[in-house]
């Protein structure tokens, strides 16, 4: 076990040297100047631009610029964008707000869709098994920023006046469910939807066949050998859920005025700030990879089958 | 200076002049309204982040061009309502040939640290600005200066010989000399502008402290900022200036979606936006929404299309005029704008000394006939007309619009071509690469006829996106340039602007209401032609 999480922790050194060069140089082949439009109607003038890419080794050729961002990285200077605001310095605002709401996110999906999924998978085809079927439809026909539209428009002050309309710069969790909420909401809705046919799939196995005829009690039976069995799936889904849901926020930090990193990287591709991009999506494959290795784990957990030596 | 992107000027006053003031008749002066207002209130203004750092010569775009104006000030102030310049730090500015200047400093000013603003301070701070190392964004606008090309030459590989300009002379504390390569007679009115912001001592000991806490001499002073989300500022007690705020903290909250602010603004989680989103505008629904809330103003913008002169048909004055009478501007602002814009006439501001209406004349007129009768004549044989702009920021529906007009009354085939962004979009104007006309919206950077017509039409301007070049043009605009006497320089930009009347190298199209609103927790606010918020007439609810 713990020779197998450290080889998987030594895989990752690889994987991020490898996914950053490959950021790095596509944010790099953007066909646009950075200096175009940087200086409004006018073109920038040409000191400025020469002085600023000295800066940023704008001219350095791509390989050479990589290894000066890589370098700097290791001694964690995540660099300086067009504004002089170091990169670091943004991150470590943005990212507890974006890791807080993906975590709210994740937690409302997790316990809504697993106990609609366990509740419908149990009793199939009744009202309530349709009811939960007919509504993540239409969850899942939703955009995300209809769903946080609506929802912000009857919630906020010209509706219920249960929230206001957006968070402040530096929100609390109680800021964040409802952002959450409508963040984690499709993923709620594919979690039921998996859990449900996970566990109509698992119930005629033959594991619960006989935990019924041990004479077990139905909640030992649903509760312990049903449902372990039958969250591999969903443990695998929400395992790189995390990651979707931390990089994919920017609708919905845009719908609240979240200052999280989703803004960050939509920003950082508009102005070209190849630095900026390169330094939050290399923290988010980092989550994706740490993410994934919990998941694997987990299998061993769930399923006593799965072993690893 | 930009289209969207404007950067603008210090911090006008409009000091005895409040709501009450107007509507009123003149009593009270100023506690607006009822008078109970909170001078120790907090006021919350929508912005955006700054693109650059915040140094007054690097602020060349909207969100951070708010942010230090509020926290410098300069020799020269404009008014709030018609942009007319005033000393605001200057004691007095003489001059006799338009060529040397000759400026005293009104004495006590403070900066943020406690120092004094002193003659020093601002001829540190141009040298600083213009020295081509320090690659500040607004470095040109110090060219008119003696010694300019010293310190910033015009190869941006060559070495500055100097880093100081000659034409920088300090006589006292408290006055300075400067000497201008020519006569420039809008030199005092060109020095309200951001970029000749003075600098404390301190910033050149360490420009990179004041990156991250800039220190001014302007009415608010800076206190903490969070990237992205706020930048909080705090009012300066020692200012001396008559643009002085009435309210303590200002916070500037960051939106990355104007949408989401305006729905602040409604429920008065913010106090102040100088633009409302597309989809307040629709229907003016935002009439609706904030009543008497709604800031007006006059902006210092126009609207244009620029017809390309290294395009070849497009020398051919009668197509351009055909063009130009072809686009119905009356419906499109009424329509497709929704009313937030009106036709423009001319190739000035409104509001403007200098302006004049109608001075396209019929040209800037609809008129179907005649239109097509000058584009017959013209002999165009091409199969198609293309207007090209960014796509983005609801740039493209009013083309779209003005290209069906077209087409309708000419009979020829007009598409909209756009690119996907501003950037991408002035990559192409500023290679020189269009292929059809092109939007080419100005926002000045001073209030003064010149900015309107030096920039877009002189031969080689900064920002001359139809490559117009006109040497009877350019004769008068350097002789306007030249004209000590202000009243007799505008005659003469006059002049210049009849010729470009008639060629139309660029036609105007239609100029922006300035549409803002304040929510409830303000008493009184209004917007300067520049879009920013008044600050000196502010008023917090007590």
């Amino acid at each position: 076990m713990g020779r197998y999480v450290l080889r998987r922790l030594l895989q990752l050194i690889p994987v991020f040297l490898g996914t950053t060069f490959l950021i790095y140089a596509l944010v790099w082949a953007i066909p646009q100047d950075p200096f175009a439009g940087k200086c409004g109607q006018r073109p920038c003038d040409p000191a400025y631009i020469a002085e600023m890419s000295q800066k940023l080794n704008l001219n350095d050729p791509l390989v050479v610029q990589y290894f000066k961002y890589l370098g700097n990285l290791l001694v964690g200077d995540f660099g300086t964008t067009f504004n002089g605001v170091s990169v670091g310095e943004q991150i470590a605002t943005s990212w507890p707000i974006t890791l807080k709401m993906g975590i709210i996110a994740l937690i409302i999906e997790a316990v809504i869709g697993i106990i609609a999924g366990v509740l419908t998978g149990l009793r199939k085809q009744g009202f309530l098994d349709n009811l939960v079927l007919v509504s993540t439809l239409f969850l899942i026909s939703l955009p995300v920023f209809v769903t946080g539209f609506v929802l912000r428009l009857y919630l906020g002050p010209q509706g219920f006046d249960l929230m206001d309309t957006s968070v402040s710069s530096d929100p609390t969790f109680g800021e964040l469910i409802l952002p959450g909420f409508v963040l984690g909401s499709l993923s709620m809705a594919y979690v039921a939807r998996l859990t449900r046919s996970s566990i109509v799939e698992n119930r005629r196995a033959d594991y619960v066949r006989t935990a019924i005829a041990k004479g077990q009690p139905q909640s030992r039976v649903v509760g312990i050998h049903l449902l372990r069995n039958s969250l591999i799936p969903v443990i695998t889904f929400l395992g790189t859920d995390l990651g979707a849901l931390m990089g994919g926020a920017i609708v919905t930090e845009g719908v609240f005025n979240i200052n999280g990193i989703g803004g960050l990287i939509f920003r950082g591709i508009q102005e070209k700030e190849g630095i900026m991009v390169t330094g939050i999506v290399t923290l988010l494959v980092l989550v994706y990879l740490l993410m994934s290795l919990i998941v694997d784990l987990l299998y061993a957990v769930l399923d006593p089958r799965i072993r690893y030596e | 200076m930009s289209r969207s992107r404007v950067a603008w000027v210090a911090l006008p006053a409009a000091l005895a002049m409040t709501l009450s003031a107007c509507g009123g008749g003149g009593g009270s002066s100023n506690n607006a309204a009822d008078g109970k207002d909170n001078p120790e209130g907090t006021v919350s203004i929508y912005g955006t982040e700054p693109k650059s750092t915040l140094f007054p010569a690097n602020t060349t775009e909207a969100g951070g061009g708010k942010v230090t104006d509020s926290l410098f000030s300069r020799l020269v102030g404009y008014k709030t309502e018609d942009g007319a310049p005033y000393n605001l730090m200057a004691d007095s500015i003489t001059t006799s040939d338009a060529k040397v200047y000759t400026i005293k400093l009104k004495q006590g000013w403070k900066f943020h640290d406690g120092t004094e603003v002193k003659a020093k301070n601002f001829v540190d701070a141009w040298n600083w600005a213009a020295y081509a190392p320090n690659a500040q964004q607004a470095a040109s606008f110090f060219s008119p200066i003696a010694g300019f090309e010293d310190v910033h030459p015009a190869d941006e590989n060559a070495k500055p010989a100097k880093d100081k300009m000659s034409g920088l002379e300090l006589v006292g504390d408290y006055e300075f000399k400067v000497t201008l390569n020519g006569p420039t007679s809008v030199f005092t009115t060109m020095i309200g502008y951001t970029p000749f912001s003075p600098m404390a001592d301190s910033f050149f000991a360490d420009p990179k402290a004041a990156e991250a806490k800039p220190i001014g001499n302007g009415p608010l002073k800076f206190v903490s900022r969070t990237p992205n989300a706020l930048i909080k500022m705090e009012r300066f007690d020692d200012y001396k200036g008559e643009d002085k705020v009435h309210f303590k903290t200002l916070d500037y909250k960051i939106y990355s979606s104007q949408e989401t602010a305006y729905q602040d603004l409604v429920a008065g989680k913010l106090d102040f936006m100088e633009a409302l989103p597309p989809s307040a505008k629709v229907g003016e629904k935002y009439k609706a929404d904030l009543g008497d809330a709604v800031v007006n103003a006059n902006l210092l913008g126009q609207s244009a299309i620029a017809f390309p002169q290294y395009i070849p048909e497009f020398k051919n004055v009668k197509l351009r005029q055909a063009v130009s009478m072809a686009i119905n501007r009356e419906q499109i602002t009424k329509t497709v704008l929704a009313g937030s814009y009106v036709p423009s006439t001319s190739f000035v501001s409104p509001g403007i000394k200098g302006y004049r209406a109608d001075t396209c004349g019929e040209y800037c007129k609809y008129n179907p006939e005649k239109a097509k009768q000058l584009f017959q004549e013209s002999g165009f044989t091409g199969k198609k007309l293309t207007i090209q702009s960014n796509q983005d920021g609801g740039r493209k529906e009013p083309l779209e619009a003005a290209c069906n007009s077209i087409k309708q009354a000419l009979g020829v085939d007009c598409e909209f071509v756009g690119a996907t962004n501003f950037g991408a979009f002035r990559q192409i104007v500023d290679g020189k690469q269009l292929t059809g006309m092109s939007r080419s919206d100005w926002s000045a950077d001073y209030p003064s006829i010149e900015n309107f017509l030096n920039p877009l039409y002189r031969t080689g301007g900064s920002s001359n996106d139809s490559n117009y070049s006109n040497p009877e043009v350019d004769a008068l605009l350097k002789k306007a340039d030249e004209t000590a006497n202000e009243d007799e320089a505008i005659k003469i930009y006059q002049q210049a602007e009849d010729i470009i009347a008639k060629e139309l190298p660029s036609m105007p199209t239609w100029n922006e209401k300035g549409i803002g609103g304040r929510s409830k927790n303000l008493l009184a606010a209004k917007m300067s032609f520049k879009r920013q918020g008044a600050l000196e007439s502010f008023r917090v609810k007590a």
